[in-house]
């Protein structure tokens, strides 16, 4: 083994730069998030299962008219049913039921672009678990009022 | 109490007291050091490190005992069994040997054996056996090729090991530690030798089978090396003795080179550990760092630069002790 000076200098040089290295990030601050303890910011772009928003009218009622049209558009069939009824004194249906089958949706965002009323959107609900496929069956009228009474 | 020292003498009790202390030593030592390295891995890469069982994962290394504790010793059919047993309470001999004659204080010593750093050296190459035993018994070629590379590499830095010490024997003129901490009253040994410390810091990072000379380990190659085949309390021990060996071979650069126990302010316990603990976290910081070094690589520096640097350095060190 015949190492010339200069080549043992710059070795020697390189493995103290390394440990530099190392000690800088030891005494720098961490750069992971804690995950179920701390939550990232998500993207406002993220695109969760689909959630139907409030008539821009009248904030306490959702915006659906259950027209059908993202459920005949839904290249997956996975908007099972958006049914109505039209009640006393209002010119345009509100949706009673809205079922939506997540297990099929790729979050294509047809429906959200095709929904006449603008009433459709991306939830930012990321860690959806369940033990049966039928935890996947959303009602998504039930979940705009959940949330109306959240808040 | 009088009558029970009366019974065995000063001499005894003092010794298995001192075993006692030694062996509860080496558990906490253990179970901080698996506790630091992770931690230590963590913060360098910029992660956190176990947090979760207890504050700042304090409990984890207790968590980690109590499974190793509850798992099944598994024997695989195929093995040499009398060495296959044998091998993990063997590596645990020589450790506890060591520490009977490391001074931790003046007065805080098992025994103070005048041929002490030679218990030492020559009691740290029997784990040396006992990691061959374990390969070899495993019947397992990643065990046995582990051993293998054990062997060679253990027998490679042994001696440059015992010939950086040798310097430090010669000017303290003793092989008793206590003697070689006493003459360090003045000035550190590592002033007048910082080559030969040197050279056995980087022998005792080979020595121990640590990161870049993990050869005998390497994951990435043998799975786990010599210690393959073994599970639970079995594997517990081998992983007792590794780092146990880790802070002997640091207290003995503190006893030879740092000063041993002396420090002002301080009563000399605290300057000892908090010593050798720095260069235990110095050792964790090197494996940290780099990467494995490769196997003739690791050879060419034991016989090609460090065993005649060290050779050198004791020619020195003898010629100006005669002037």
């Amino acid at each position: 083994m015949t190492v010339s000076p200069s080549a043992f200098i710059t070795g020697a040089v390189s493995l103290i730069t390394g440990l530099g290295v190392t000690i800088k990030a030891f005494f720098q601050p961490v750069v992971t998030s804690q995950y179920p303890r701390q939550l990232l910011n998500i993207s406002p772009r993220f695109r969760g299962h689909t959630k139907l928003l409030a008539d821009k009218d009248n904030l306490g009622k959702n915006g659906c008219i259950a027209c059908g049209i993202c459920v005949r558009n839904c290249p997956s069939g996975s908007i099972k049913s958006a049914e109505g009824e039209k009640r006393e004194g209002e010119k345009r249906k509100t949706a009673t039921t809205y079922i939506l089958d997540y297990t099929t949706c790729s979050q294509c965002g047809i429906c959200v672009e095709s929904c006449p009323s603008d009433c459709l959107a991306f939830s930012a609900d990321f860690n959806a678990a369940g033990f049966k496929r039928e935890d996947f069956y959303y009602d998504l009228v039930k979940e705009f009022e959940k949330r109306k009474n959240a808040s | 109490m009088e009558q029970i020292v009366n019974m065995i003498g000063r001499e005894t009790l003092k010794t298995i007291v001192g075993l006692i202390g030694v062996l509860v030593f080496v558990v906490f030592n253990a179970l901080i050091l698996t506790w630091a390295e992770r931690k230590v891995a963590g913060h360098m890469q910029r992660r956190i490190g176990p947090k979760e069982v207890g504050p700042y994962g304090l409990i984890q290394p207790i968590a980690d005992a109590i499974k190793l504790l509850g798992k099944e010793i598994l024997t695989p059919r195929e093995v040499d069994r009398p060495l296959y047993y044998l091998a993990p309470i063997l590596i645990f001999v020589p450790v506890l040997v060591s520490f009977i004659v490391i001074p931790f204080d003046a007065s805080l010593q098992v025994k103070d054996i005048n041929v002490g750093i030679l218990v030492i050296l020559a009691f740290s190459s029997l784990s040396v056996f006992s990691i061959l035993m374990a390969g070899w018994g495993s019947n397992n070629k990643y065990a046995l090729i582990g051993a293998i590379r054990s062997v060679a590499q253990n027998i490679a830095y042994e001696i440059p090991l015992l010939l950086a010490l040798l310097p430090v024997i010669m000017m303290a003129n003793s092989f008793s530690l206590k003697t070689i901490v006493e003459a360090q009253k003045g000035l550190w040994f590592v002033v007048y030798q910082p080559l030969a410390f040197c050279i056995y810091f980087i022998s005792a990072v080979a020595e121990t089978n640590r990161t870049p000379f993990d050869l005998p380990e390497a994951e990435s190659e043998l799975v786990a090396g010599y210690h393959t085949e073994y599970s639970g309390m079995r594997f517990a021990l081998f992983f007792l003795a590794e780092y146990t060996n880790i802070f002997i071979v640091s207290a003995i650069a503190v006893t030879f080179f740092l000063g041993g126990y002396q420090g002002p302010f301080l009563p000399g316990i605290i300057w000892f550990l908090l010593k050798s603990y720095l260069l235990v976290f110095v050792i964790i910081w090197l494996r940290w760092t780099y990467p494995r070094v490769r196997f003739d690589q690791l050879l060419n520096v034991s016989w090609k630069a460090l065993i005649p640097l060290a050779f050198i350095n004791l020619l020195i060190t003898g010629g100006l002790l005669k002037l």
